[in-house]
């Protein structure tokens, strides 16, 4: 077995009395797609976010190709090669579309500390931009607005900046929501492929997607993870139906 | 866009055209009334890169404005006397010549804007402002205190400092260079907007997650835009003393700080003409209501009163009719 991307460290992570992350540990392997499902509130974000650097860990270590990252903030996570698209869109909402895809191919190729030349001249960082877009079907809103665009739109738009960065891992926190029944099906085909650029850590409620995407499925109830395996081996687990999948009725 | 692109350049025009018919009319208080507008406009601009674009409501730029206006008081004093500053470790000529102090002005205020910055840009919203004007609040009691240069009574300089090729104190001339300062950092400015930079800046004021996902730094690229704010007001400042031919601590003053930002929205919070445009009304009503009434400040309240209600996007929005917008 391959040498896992990205490995949490029995993380754990309080706010207050409240245990949000409690002795998590999981890893992310070259190729994988790893979905981490459980109920409303169960922590999955609060790991995401420990895991990008958004949030410090109380105890424990993320390791990230190979090398302790606990310590580093998120640009320098970035920097290394974590994509992360955000469960209630971080956009810049006056800009347009492509000026957010331009700013990740700027970051990506860290051109940022050019103050003379036209940014969306720059014929490098724009096709960049436009070909990330294009992967994701938002070429023809590429000037619009963001605060124009719909919901399922603006997830499109995080995960075309995501693919900008051309990370080595993709953190992605419920890409499926309110992209609606079609929307969903095509999101899914599209991270299908994408796992083959890099392993994709996807937390989703979505569980016709986390069905059909998982290489491997941890669920999170909690802070706690009661349960990693293959999707087979979820479907199967009576504590996990109890405690989450039952609740939902899958079949 | 067009509207505006039409609307600043008429604007930017307006300037020099009062200043040539006030040429014509043989009216120089006019040409000087234009020169401070420009100045003030100048100072204001360079807030705008920070307050603007990146969001950071400083209310202590007037550290740079006095800055730039004690770089050339201290410089042109010692000049006055012939008597070397004198630091101990190094001496210090004084000097009469504008291009040495301006590039005085301009390090002395991008260092202070580095320091302040550094401290001042770890908080975020309402401690930032708070700092900021601590920072002014600071720079004004010292040089009220401080002696060698006036203290409280501030710093007069007999002639005005010397330009190549110009007679400064010629109003037209002195306003001419005035302008062609404001019209090239205008320039310059438009450039940052549109620029690697100015993407970044802007985006990490509407969402700096945002900037962070990306692999930037906020806070990298808020301190470079402080530095150049500072910078620009800082010579903004050595040119208002200039043309006062005196320097004082009100320089240093939040009030300072306060008109800067009134400006900005006057004109138009985020747009490059907004100061401009702010500065000119502020200079054209300071000159016309103070003649009416000592009270003026209290219409210019109620007009600024009425933007910020009714028209947020300032003056050039309501003229052009559409929000604030970044290039
Ligand atoms: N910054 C915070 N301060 C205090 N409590 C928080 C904070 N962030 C999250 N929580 C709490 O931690 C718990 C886990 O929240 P989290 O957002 O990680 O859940 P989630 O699994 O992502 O839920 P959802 O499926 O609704 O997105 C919740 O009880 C939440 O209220
Ligand atoms: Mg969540």
């Amino acid at each position: 077995m391959a040498d896992p991307l990205l490995e949490i460290q029995a993380v754990s992570k309080s706010f207050g009395a409240l245990r949000a992350t409690d002795d998590v540990s999981l890893t992310l392997l070259p190729g994988e797609i790893h979905a981490l499902i459980g109920p409303n509130g169960a922590g999955k974000s609060t790991l995401i976010q420990q895991v990008a650097g958004a949030l410090v860990p109380d105890t424990g270590r993320i390791l990230f190709d190979g090398r302790d990252v606990t310590a580093l903030g998120t640009a320098e996570r970035a920097q290394a090669g974590l994509g992360r698209t955000f469960q209630i869109s971080a956009l810049a909402m006056e800009n347009s579309v492509l000026q957010n895809a331009v700013l990740g191919a700027v970051g990506a190729s860290r051109r940022v500390w050019r103050f003379a030349r036209s940014v969306m001249r720059d014929s490098d960082v724009r096709s960049h931009a436009e070909a990330a877009l294009n992967r994701v079907g938002l070429s023809d809103v590429a000037n619009m607005r963001v605060g124009e665009l719909s919901h399922g739109q603006r997830r499109l738009l995080e995960v075309a900046v995501a693919l900008t960065l051309r990370p080595k891992v993709f953190l992605m926190d419920e890409p499926m929501a309110g992209l609606g029944a079609e929307g969903s099906a095509r999101m899914t085909g599209f991270l299908d492929g994408l796992r083959s650029e890099a392993p994709i850590l996807l937390v989703e409620h979505d569980m016709d997607a986390v069905f059909a995407l998982a290489d491997r499925i941890s669920v999170l109830v909690s802070g706690r993870v009661i349960a990693t395996g293959t999707p087979a081996d979820i479907r199967s687990n009576a504590e996990v139906r109890t405690a989450y999948l039952g609740e939902e009725g899958l079949s | 866009m067009q509207r505006e692109t039409v609307l600043n350049t008429l604007v930017f025009l307006a300037l020099p055209a009062v200043a040539a018919i006030a040429l014509v009319l043989d009216e120089p208080f006019t040409i000087t009334l234009a020169t401070r507008a420009a100045i003030l406009a100048l100072a204001a601009v360079g807030l705008n890169l920070a307050l603007g674009l990146g969001g950071l409501v400083s209310l202590g730029h007037a550290v740079f404005f006095g800055l730039g206006g004690y770089a050339m008081g201290i410089l042109a004093s010692h000049a006055q006397s012939y008597a070397p500053l004198d630091l101990g470790l190094f001496v210090i000529e004084g000097t009469k010549s504008m291009p040495v102090i301006w590039l005085t002005a301009v390090v002395v205020s991008a260092l202070a804007a580095l320091l302040i910055g550094l401290l001042a840009l770890r908080t975020a919203g309402v401690y930032f402002i708070m700092i900021t004007l601590a920072f002014g609040q600071m720079f004004y009691y010292f040089t009220i205190s401080w002696p060698a240069y006036g203290g409280e009574d501030g710093l007069s300089i007999y002639v005005r400092n010397s330009f190549p090729g110009l007679n400064t104190l010629d109003p037209i001339q002195f306003f001419g260079l005035v302008f062609a300062v404001l019209a090239i950092v205008l320039f310059i400015m438009g450039r940052i907007e549109r620029s690697a930079f100015g993407l970044a800046l802007g985006t990490a004021r509407q969402n700096a997650a945002r900037v962070e996902t990306v692999g930037l730094s906020p806070f990298h690229l808020r301190l470079v835009a402080f530095v150049i704010s500072g910078a620009v007001t800082g010579l903004a400042g050595a040119l208002f003393a200039d043309l006062n031919r005196f320097v004082s601590p009100t320089m240093f003053s939040w009030q300072m700080s306060g008109e800067f930002i009134v400006f900005i929205v006057l004109g138009g919070i985020g747009r490059l003409f907004g100061p401009v445009v702010g500065a000119c009304l502020f200079v054209l009503l300071e000159h016309l209501l103070s003649g009416v009434s000592e009270f003026w400040l209290i219409y210019l309240g109620a007009i600024l009163l009425f933007v910020v209600l009714f028209a947020r996007g300032g003056v050039i929005g309501a003229l052009v009719g559409r929000g604030g917008h970044h290039g």
